[in-house]
């Protein structure tokens, strides 16, 4: 079953692709439709959205890349130094939390938080003199709102696997450490950090290759349409063109799905590549 | 008192720990803050949130909020249909799991590598949006309870995790010693293996269950029919496209009053669709550790 499954929601969608390659008509079905050859994604790299889409994607994903790989390391080796056990284990629940909040519902409360109006933070800015400030409207703001709500959702949850690989370092490590006079910091840099390093390379590579795929339903409910200009992305473009438009343009879609999938595909090689000729891990 | 058999924390040491804890502490507001005062927020009065009163704790406690939640028959429904979608889509789910990662996990299955690549390769490179809602569209599953439980069915990566769980955690030998005595291999996976994995059943399934719970975007391109709607789709409309009918809001007079209501039912619904999976998972807390480590464990 699980194989079934599989081929009919995973590997039939891939064969589906060749309809990007085709004329779609809803009447001649997937196999009677005439061949378009490269016509769509031609149409695609002429058009005026181009560049705009694919410098929205790339900048959201590495933005979001960069600025969430390290604050779940910090958290770990902070954590790991921390002897209280109540306080540790009260930071650790708290920072899990968010990850189990829907999207929906933390995007509802960036909204509730920075509305115009009502919301607490232009309160405070309020007295400080500062006029109320429409923060999902602007486009200037919406790449770091964006990744600040992310790693406010994730870091915790990202923080529990790095815990674990500093828990696996052998503690006779420290000890000598300790002995030959390191201090924390010290034993910070030389005994943590390449402790987790093997796990750090493995995770980046990982979120290097799912980098264009994260983030797209959140990035759509956070849209609106005075932030298009930095909000729209690739996967937000295919779901218009292909699901809402008046205009439906089956094979115009999937095309720059496919598009989009070769980029990720590439970036995945790319980045493994890089890692084994650094003489780290990789995947493969 | 320091005693002598302990080595003295040096000044670096020391601001470091002090470093240390204020850090962490700011790290823990940060991320609290916003969970208190939306909490705080559903208890107070809708003039005090309006106008910025609240801080820390409820101001002028009603629970107005509520009431307008659980008045709506939209939010009933979405709740209700929401349950359905978790306990149904995660059952599906943990069934198929199990199924696909037991004989993945297995050495005497043939041709496992190729089953093995089979499902990796997927997790590296995916239908589309477009294909995938064709095959939905195809599978007459459009606007059915089908299209919220099937198209989601299975996760290779939890597989991977559970195939990595039995096989490090399930000893060969116990599989040798049962079919000695004559144990088929339905027999041994429910009655040895099942038994031995229930903290990575555990995990598995509030990752599935989180998973369903906070669905909102299959809903939105398969579902059409308002009654099928989950309680994110619902929590969607409300919060993010500030769509609160009139008639929500019940018999609020003036335009000001109702604005009120308006955003406190916000700050109510945000409580309510979110405690039931803050209640369950720190019980499932202490495997979390365990059942992550175990998947990133290269297999």
């Amino acid at each position: 079953m699980p194989l079934l499954y599989i081929i009919v929601f995973k590997y039939v969608p891939m064969l589906g692709n060749i309809i990007a390659f085709k004329q779609y008509s809803i009447t001649k079905g997937m196999f009677g439709s005439p061949w378009a050859g490269f016509t769509h994604f031609e149409r695609f790299f002429n058009s005026h959205e181009f560049w705009r889409l694919l410098t929205n994607t790339l900048s959201i994903s590495f933005y979001t890349l960069v600025a969430s790989f390290p604050f779940p390391i910090l958290l770990a080796l902070g954590l790991n130094y921390v002897k209280n056990e109540r306080f540790k284990k009260t930071v650790q629940m708290v920072t899990y939390a968010p990850y189990f909040i829907s999207l929906v519902v933390v995007v509802g409360l960036l909204f509730q938080f920075l509305d115009p109006r009502t919301g607490i933070v232009n309160h405070i800015l309020g007295w400080f003199g500062v006029d109320p400030i429409n923060f999902m409207g602007e486009a200037s703001m919406y790449q770091t709102l964006y990744v600040g709500s992310y790693v406010w959702q994730n870091v915790g949850f990202a923080c529990i696997i790095y815990l674990a690989a500093l828990a696996g370092i052998d503690p006779s490590l420290h000890e000598a450490a300790v002995m030959d006079g390191a201090n924390k910091l010290q034993r910070v840099r030389h005994i943590d950090i390449p402790g987790i390093m093997p796990i750090a390379v493995i995770l980046l590579i990982l979120n290097t290759g799912q980098m264009m795929e994260t983030g797209f339903e959140k990035i759509l409910l956070m849209q609106n349409s005075l932030n298009l200009r930095t909000s729209e992305v690739i996967d937000t473009y295919v779901y218009k063109v292909g699901l809402v438009s008046q205009a439906m343009n089956f094979s115009y879609a999937t095309a720059i799905g496919l598009f989009k999938a070769v980029i990720g595909f590439v970036l995945l090689i790319i980045v493994n590549q890089t890692a084994k000729k650094v003489g780290q891990e990789s995947l493969w | 008192m320091q005693q002598h058999s302990t080595i003295r924390e040096s000044g670096s040491d020391r601001a470091f720990t002090i470093v240390n804890y204020v850090i962490l502490s700011i790290v823990l507001l940060i991320i609290l803050y916003p969970l208190i005062y939306v909490v705080s927020a559903s208890f107070s009065s809708s003039y005090a949130v309006l106008s910025g009163k609240v801080w820390l704790w409820p101001v002028e406690p009603s629970l107005d909020g509520y009431k307008a939640v659980f008045k709506n028959k939209n939010i009933l429904t979405g709740f209700q249909n929401t349950l359905f979608y978790t306990i149904a889509g995660t059952l599906i789910n943990v069934i198929m799991t199990i199924l696909a990662a037991y004989p993945l996990s297995r050495r005497d299955f043939h041709g496992r590598n190729v089953f093995m690549l089979i499902f990796v390769f997927t997790m590296m490179f995916s239908g589309g949006l477009i294909p995938t809602y064709f095959v939905v569209k195809g599978l007459h599953m459009i606007d059915t309870v089908w299209a919220m439980l099937i198209p989601t069915a299975l996760s290779v990566w939890n597989v991977i995790i559970m195939r990595t769980y039995f096989q490090t955690t399930i000893p060969h030998e116990l599989l040798e010693a049962s079919q000695m005595d004559g144990c088929n291999d339905f027999r041994f996976l429910r009655s040895i293996v099942l038994p031995l994995s229930g903290p990575i059943l555990a995990v598995i399934a509030l990752f599935y269950a989180v998973g369903h719970w906070n669905q909102y975007f299959n809903a939105m391109i398969y579902l059409k029919d308002p009654g099928l709607y989950p309680l994110q789709l619902i929590l969607r409309d409300i919060l993010v496209q500030n769509e609160v009918k009139i008639d929500m809001l019940g018999d609020v007079k003036t335009a000001a009053a109702r604005q009120g209501l308006r955003e406190l039912l916000k700050y109510s619904l945000i409580v309510v669709s979110s405690v039931p999976l803050l209640i369950v998972y720190p019980f499932v807390q202490k495997f979390f550790v365990k059942g992550v480590m175990i998947g990133s464990i290269k297999g």
